[in-house]
């Protein structure tokens, strides 16, 4: 095994590694259901800052 | 439960005393060990602090103890917000000396005779000392307040810890104590922004992988199911933090107690673990953390959600993956192997979509309130902020092109890109998120005064401005001059020449500066009367949301 077969095969590897991560990545994102479910979750998550609130409902 | 929560109390305060008491020792074997006086010096200030924290430790066990006998004994609920005012005000004290030492090296630039022959305040001492103090001592600060602000608010959690949140920010200050007293005193391992040697490194190790659980387990105790993107952001620059800080400052002890050691790695494989560090402390100290702070400040003072939060996911994935390739940019032409270089150069480019998918999140959050840019100098601080940012970030791709960095590398075309990126983007952010804080934190109605955001905002900006376009002239002309011939073959130009023709914009820069550290200033006298308590004094101009949580006007339907 020469540094240029290692050197070819990490390069396709990671190539292929870096463009299915990113696919996954934007079908994660861009995924119908989760469009409404991330609406959801940062609306709360930017309402939950009031300290006496978070004291009644011990966080 | 009580009992079990007692316990774990009792626990933690026995853990906390035998921390101390273990920092207090190892402080005190380099007072006394030491035969370098500066390392010395440096186990004194460890030992003080060690034996301060485990007074204070034991002194709020007792009182609890006290308290509890009696039983009026109330246990700590809701947010826990202390160690994020302490690390609130450092960023202030901390920003102003940075800010200071810049504005020094700035005139000493200008006029040489500025560093009047002292060792220790030298150029070559100052200069650490400035960029530590920005970055980490004024950056880190804002890091750390803002991401246990965030973390809590967002995941509905109480931080995790009892002592640990105290020992991450009160560490830390020891750590910048540590650190930067021992840069003018001439202990350095000589790595640019790495330059604390071995024990300090350790010490900030201990530190950081603190701050990681304390933020995990906050996360691992959140009451919302999903993470909000925030804390994907700080969680990414905490966790790489480490793991840079950890690769790049593998070094071998002289011994223990002396201040220095043989780093591990040699030659051209030294200089890229060096950049791989330098530019990802680029990348995820002063970019990921800091875009932490976009995802939930700017939304939150200009009360609408996230322009796109699919966005935010995939400008979080690509920018996490993408920057931590661009680091052989800063090694163009050299010893490094063509490959090494030309794909630091394709992975910075590639940088520019992340960036911007960010930047133009951040903007167009502000749809249909643009209102507010003009009515709040706070947001105007938000978003002037990520619009230097998206400045910076296309200037940054350009100049990691080769043909582009034979001119502008070693000039102050680079110094002016790294303080358009630090003025204009890391600070203003900072200055921004501390403007929301302070209120918040200390329960106050608004800020004092909403005048002086105005006075901070535009000085800061005419500084920045005369800073960066300096640095834009100055460094092209000092790239054209070394590279420019006569008819002859001879280089045109005797290197003094060049820092001749530099003089002009070295003054430029230093009113920059000033203006800049003048902002800070007003800044910290702003803050101060806020904490003191003092009536706002123009309450009326400013948004519901510059008051604290709970004394927000509601809206009007």
């Amino acid at each position: 095994m020469t540094y240029d077969t290692v050197a070819t095969f990490s390069q396709v590897v990671s190539l292929l590694m870096f463009v299915g991560l990113f696919a996954g990545v934007v079908v994660y994102a861009l995924w119908p259901a989760n469009g409404p479910r991330f609406e959801a979750a940062q609306r709360r998550a930017l309402d939950l800052d009031d300290n006496q609130k978070a004291k009644r409902g011990r966080p | 439960m009580a009992d079990t929560r007692e316990g774990l109390e009792a626990f933690g305060d026995v853990l906390a005393v035998l921390a101390a008491a273990l920092f207090a020792l190892v402080g005190a074997v380099w007072f006394f060990g030491s035969s370098d006086p500066a390392m010395s010096f440096h186990g004194l200030l460890m030992l003080i602090g060690s034996v301060l924290a485990g007074i204070y430790v034991l002194n709020t066990a007792f009182r609890e103890k006290a308290a509890r006998a009696i039983g009026n004994y109330e246990p700590p609920e809701g947010y826990f917000d202390g160690p994020i005012k302490v690390a609130t005000v450092a960023a202030v004290i901390w920003g102003i000396a940075g800010f200071l030492v810049g504005v020094v090296l700035a005139l000493q630039l200008a006029y040489p005779a500025l560093n009047f022959d002292l060792p220790w305040i030298s150029f070559g001492r100052l200069r650490p000392l400035h960029t530590s103090a920005v970055i980490f001592a004024f950056g880190g600060n804002v890091l750390i307040g803002t991401s246990f602000y965030v973390v809590q608010r967002t995941s509905h959690a109480r931080l995790a810890g009892r002592w640990s949140p105290w020992f991450v920010v009160w560490g830390y200050q020891l750590f910048i104590a540590i650190a930067g007293t021992g840069y003018l005193l001439g202990i350095t391992q000589a790595k640019e922004y790495a330059e604390p040697e071995w024990y300090a490194d350790l010490f900030l190790t201990i530190i950081w992988v603190t701050y990681l659980l304390v933020f995990l387990g906050t996360l691992w105790r959140r009451k919302e199911p999903h993470i909000y993107v925030a804390n994907w952001f700080y969680l990414a620059f905490i966790v790489t933090i480490a793991m840079l800080h950890l690769v790049n400052n593998a070094a071998l002890p002289v011994s223990f107690t002396s201040p220095s050691s043989v780093i591990l790695w040699s030659g051209v494989q030294d200089a890229m673990t060096q950049w791989w560090y330098g530019h990802n402390a680029v990348g995820f100290f002063l970019t990921a953390g800091f875009l932490g702070i976009m995802y939930y400040f700017i939304p939150k003072r200009v009360e609408r959600p996230v322009y796109s939060y699919r966005l935010s996911i995939v400008h979080f994935w690509t920018l996490i993956f993408l920057y931590i390739w661009a680091g052989p940019h800063h090694l163009h032409y050299t010893a490094l192997p063509d490959w090494a270089q030309t794909l630091g150069m394709t992975f910075s480019i590639m940088l520019w979509m992340p960036s911007w998918g960010g930047m133009i999140n951040g903007l167009m959050t502000l749809s249909g309130a643009w209102d507010k840019l003009r009515t709040d100098a706070v947001v105007r601080l938000l978003v002037v902020s990520v619009a230097f940012y998206g400045m910076s970030t296309f200037e940054g791709p350009l100049m990691s092109i080769k043909a582009v960095n034979s001119l502008s590398h070693y000039t102050d075309w680079t110094i002016g890109h790294v303080h358009s990126g630090a003025l204009g983007w890391v600070a203003m952010v900072s200055f921004g998120a501390i403007y929301c804080l302070v209120p918040w934190l200390w329960n106050r109605k608004g800020l004092y005064s909403m005048r002086l955001v105005e006075w901070h905002f535009w000085i800061s900006t005419l500084g920045i401005l005369l800073y960066i376009t300096a640095m834009w002239v100055s460094g092209i002309t000092q790239g054209l001059m070394w590279r420019a011939y006569d008819s002859l073959g001879f280089l045109q130009y005797s290197f003094i020449e060049t820092v001749e023709a530099m003089h002009p914009y070295y003054v430029i820069r230093a009113i920059g500066g000033i203006l800049f550290l003048s902002g800070s200033l007003i800044m910290a006298y702003n803050v101060w009367r806020t904490i003191r308590g003092d009536e706002p004094v123009d309450i009326a101009e400013q948004p519901r949301v510059a008051a604290a949580p709970g004394l927000r006007v509601q809206p009007a339907e």
